[in-house]
């Protein structure tokens, strides 16, 4: 609970309509979208002004009042939940375009940009910004850099983190700090900028970006490809790059995926297949066209049974709907969708997924895999009913398994979503005692009152 | 009922359709609402963590989570994106139902509801009191529109530009009861309340093509509302009042098809009859069924079962755009159709204006309770139609006509509202 005199200190600052604290709305910002339990804040602020977003900052750090800074509430860590009560800082009111300049291909936006608004005003002005996280219609620029977000283009074009030139940011006092710069070469001072990225929330609240941009491909070319098996499907994506063939998106579905796509959106996949992959080469057309023609010769001579390559838009498609089916097919399949990243080598996918297999048997889940095979990054979606309370415990058992075997296999606990509460406890696992000190000292440093969200990356 | 425990295992009977929500939020990047407000109790998402919390007794405040769903234009637009494919409006609309009950309705919309909606004889009496006496109280602002403001009515309807009542409402034709002509067809025309005391020249348009292509014709003049408002506003007794005063009328079924103007109207008797309305009997519900089966949107049965397709344009056709009302496109998949009916009429170029799908933000009495946000998500449909620069703007929904209608209005703009069907009706001898 906070008091009605701080209440009215952030009214103040933000005006009356900005603070809630009806039980109905705070119960609206203690969730996000990991499958944990919610927690609710004491209070919603939601600042339209950058000055106002200093002074909120200060208003918590006077008070000890923990500090949750959410944009569109997408997370899937749990790291907008507020897991502490205190304050939810509301960033979606910060949605300005500050710049795109064409010259210097940078853009300059608020935190509370919208992914998919972003890319779409730089695709307007010739230019592009690859990062496309799968939330991107919703989620903001603010929660990518947080929880440095991939997507479908990572393996050519890198993730969020490779885009980030400058952050602006308030610290823990509520003091406007600017870090980077609009210049390609930039190595004034300590390198903050890719100190904040991926720090969700915890060392500073975060306000503005300066984001770099990149011509867009002349050319692209994306084809279907089907394998009677993980291990072909594996050996084709390893044999694409060991030829020098970095394509811009190479997708993986499981079986059990494929099923699950072509019950509910009918788009013609061989029920009875492996696995298969999507891929896109894109760049200057003459390369498009050779690469394309390599990545052919390379499924097929790997055991590829069938390959549909995309002649035209319409045809890319399709080719494509199979992809952005899958989520909502396996999601319809059962009430609760876990969706985790669990992330390896992409040389390790096929031990991956004997593991996945394993714990699914051992666990008696149901798990559908798909996700970036270019980069390891693999998405195992255990379907599941929260609400069974023993069927849960084994979800819960069954996803420290997927990260124990992920790290085994020199993978990592998060390829993009970020370690939030859902797995700050496995985060010794993955380093050692001595990172996780030297991060609690930073963090300690930097926010001495422990108010930054706390709780998130570190655990308690 | 007003009794909490019913309504925790009213509210856990839809358990099972709420647990399908996710949380992804995807839901955000389409309602309309959120847009504006940017608050998480106004997009579906936040709405369907709040019944749960309700229904799981975690949150008290009843009246409170009722506010917030009432909150919604019931557009559809986020069921249409939904990944999981949670039913939302239907979620909202036995939730509504479900928390009214307990808290009960209104004393205004008690009284517009079973005061006036399900005694149609004195809500047309009243509307013909209103038609008389309008022209006191208004003044025309825009002769294209045909809107006019009202200083002495400002506060009870602010400051919108109001299309007039018509002078007769379309009732006055008397009942129809037609052969099948040429076509061998014989529909029910259900008019809808919009159409019958406003927009009465679509009506009108409607009988001229269902003559030229000699479709025969069954129109009571003695059917209600469709119960869709009293619906959205939780009001369960009206709405099964009102299905039963139109089953009485349209429950023999002795036509092909049952045609609506409206997509509202014709959503309601496809959908949203089958799934509510638990007091109604099971004869009753048979006949809602066959209805079910049976009806179908003016610009579907021109274009799918009469035939109709495009023409070439003629020089000098005049500019139209197409506002896709979200009843009709969004739950009934109307859309290809509208645009086949506009280009049936040579004298039109089609010009499509960015987000055509949009809501153009009035949500039925979603304008009456939140007028300011319902003007802001107008504006923009607004600015849409202006950057198309067209003459007319189509749309097949009498709510949507009279939301744009305020909105250009307001504007200045002299573009013409009209519904497809009326500009297909011109081509017609």
């Amino acid at each position: 609970m906070v008091s009605q005199s701080i209440k009215q200190a952030f009214a103040s600052v933000v005006g009356n309509d900005n603070v809630m604290d009806a039980e109905a709305d705070k119960h609206s910002y203690s969730y996000d979208a990991a499958v944990l339990d919610p927690v609710l804040p004491s209070l919603v602020v939601r600042p339209t002004t950058m000055e106002a977003v200093g002074k909120v900052v200060k208003l918590c750090n006077d008070n000890g009042l923990p500090i949750t800074v959410r944009g569109a509430g997408t997370n899937l860590s749990g790291g907008t939940i507020p897991s502490k009560g205190g304050i939810v800082l509301l960033t979606n009111a910060l949605d300005q375009i500050i710049e795109i300049n064409e010259e210097d291909m940078y853009a300059v936006v608020q935190t509370g940009v919208i992914t998919a608004k972003f890319a779409n005003a730089v695709a307007a002005k010739g230019l592009f910004y690859p990062p496309d996280p799968g939330s991107q219609a919703a989620s903001t620029l603010g929660g990518n850099v947080a929880e440095n977000a991939g997507g479908l283009r990572g393996l050519k074009y890198g993730v969020t983190k490779d885009y980030v030139m400058g952050v602006n940011f308030f610290d823990v006092d509520g003091n406007y700090c600017k870090s980077g710069s609009k210049t390609v070469k930039c190595v004034t001072g300590l390198n903050i900028p890719q100190l904040m990225v991926g720090s969700e929330g915890t060392l500073a609240v975060m306000s503005e970006f300066i984001l770099k941009l990149v011509p867009p491909p002349q050319a692209s070319k994306a084809m279907m490809a089907i394998f009677p098996d993980i291990m072909t499907a594996s050996r084709s994506v390893s044999a694409i790059i060991a030829n020098k063939v970095v394509p811009c998106t190479l997708e993986f579905m499981d079986n059990f995926t494929i099923g699950a796509v072509e019950g509910f959106a009918k788009v013609g996949l061989p029920t009875d297949a492996g696995s298969l992959l999507l891929i896109e080469v894109d760049g200057h057309p003459g390369q498009v066209a050779e690469e394309a023609e390599k990545v052919e010769k390379i499924c097929q001579e790997n055991g590829c049974t069938r390959l549909q390559v995309a002649k035209d838009a319409v045809e890319r498609n399709k080719v494509w709907e199979a992809r952005r089916a899958a989520l909502s097919s396996l999601a319809r399949l059962r009430p609760t969708t876990v969706l985790e990243d669990a992330t390896v080598p992409r040389s390790k996918i096929p031990a991956m997924m004997e593991a996945l297999d394993k714990i699914a048997k051992e666990y008696k889940l149901t798990i559908g895999t798909f996700g970036h095979a270019g980069d390891g990054n693999l998405h195992p979606t255990i379907l599941c009913d929260r609400r069974d309370t023993e069927e849960f415990h084994r979800v819960e058992k069954g996803v420290d398994a997927i990260f124990a075997a992920a790290l085994e296999l020199g993978g990592t606990l998060s390829g993009e979503h970020g370690i939030g509460l859902a797995k700050s406890k496995y985060m010794e696992l993955e380093t050692n005692k001595a990172s996780v000190l030297f991060s609690k000292r930073l963090k300690k440093a930097l926010d001495p009152n422990n108010i930054l969200n706390p709780g998130k990356i570190l655990g308690d | 009922m007003a009794d909490l425990n019913q309504m925790l295992k009213m509210l856990g009977e839809l358990d099972d359709q709420l647990v399908n929500c996710m949380r992804c939020g995807m839901c955000q990047s389409v309602c309309p609402l959120f847009a504006e407000t940017g608050r998480e109790s106004d997009v579906a998402r936040g709405k369907i963590a709040l019944l749960e919390f309700l229904s799981h007794e975690m949150l008290k405040d009843a009246k409170a989570v009722k506010d917030r769903l009432d909150k919604c234009l019931l557009c559809g637009s986020c069921a249409a994106a939904c990944p999981s494919g949670v039913k939302v409006v239907d979620i909202f609309l036995k939730a509504r139902a479900i928390i009214t009950a307990y808290i009960g309705l209104s004393p205004v919309k008690k009284a517009i509801f079973r005061g006036m909606l399900t005694k149609p004889a004195l809500f047309n009496n009243l509307l013909a009191l209103g038609t008389k006496f309008q022209g006191f109280f208004t003044s025309p602002v825009n002769d294209i529109i045909g809107s006019s403001c009202s200083k002495l009515l400002s506060p009870l309807l602010g400051d919108r530009h109001l299309l007039s009542l018509a002078d007769k409402p379309l009732r006055s034709i008397g009942n129809l009861n037609t052969a099948p002509g040429k076509s061998g067809l014989k529909v029910a025309f259900f008019y809808g309340c919009v159409v019958d005391k406003m927009f009465t020249g679509v009506g009108e348009a409607i009988l001229k093509v269902f003559k030229h292509h000699g479709v025969g014709v069954y129109m009571p003049i003695d059917q209600v509302c469709c119960g869709v408002p009293s619906l959205a506003s939780g009001d369960m007794k009206s709405f099964e009042d009102l299905v039963r005063m139109n089953l009485k009328l349209f429950g023999k079924g002795d036509f092909d098809y049952i045609i609506t103007p409206c997509g509202t109207c014709t959503s309601a008797f496809h959908h949203v009859w089958p799934l509510m309305g638990t007091g109604l009997s099971q004869a009753e519900r048979d006949q809602i069924e066959m209805l079910a089966g049976k009806a179908m949107d003016i610009n579907a049965f021109i274009v799918d079962i009469l035939g109709v397709s495009v023409v070439e344009p003629a020089a000098g056709a005049k500019k139209v755009t197409i506002h896709d009302p979200c009843h009709l496109k969004k739950s009934l998949g109307v859309s290809g159709q509208v645009r086949t009916v506009l280009k049936a009429n040579p004298n039109l170029n089609v010009v499509e204006m960015s987000g055509s799908d949009v809501c153009c933000g009035c949500g039925g009495s979603f304008n009456l309770q939140h007028y300011s946000v319902s003007t802001k998500i107008g504006k923009k449909k607004r600015d849409s139609i202006a950057a198309t620069g067209a003459d007319i703007v189509a749309a097949g929904c009498p709510a949507c006509m009279m939301q744009i209608a305020d909105m250009m209005s307001q504007a200045g703009d002299r573009v013409a509202i009209k519904h497809p069907v009326e500009l297909y009706a011109q081509t017609l001898g």
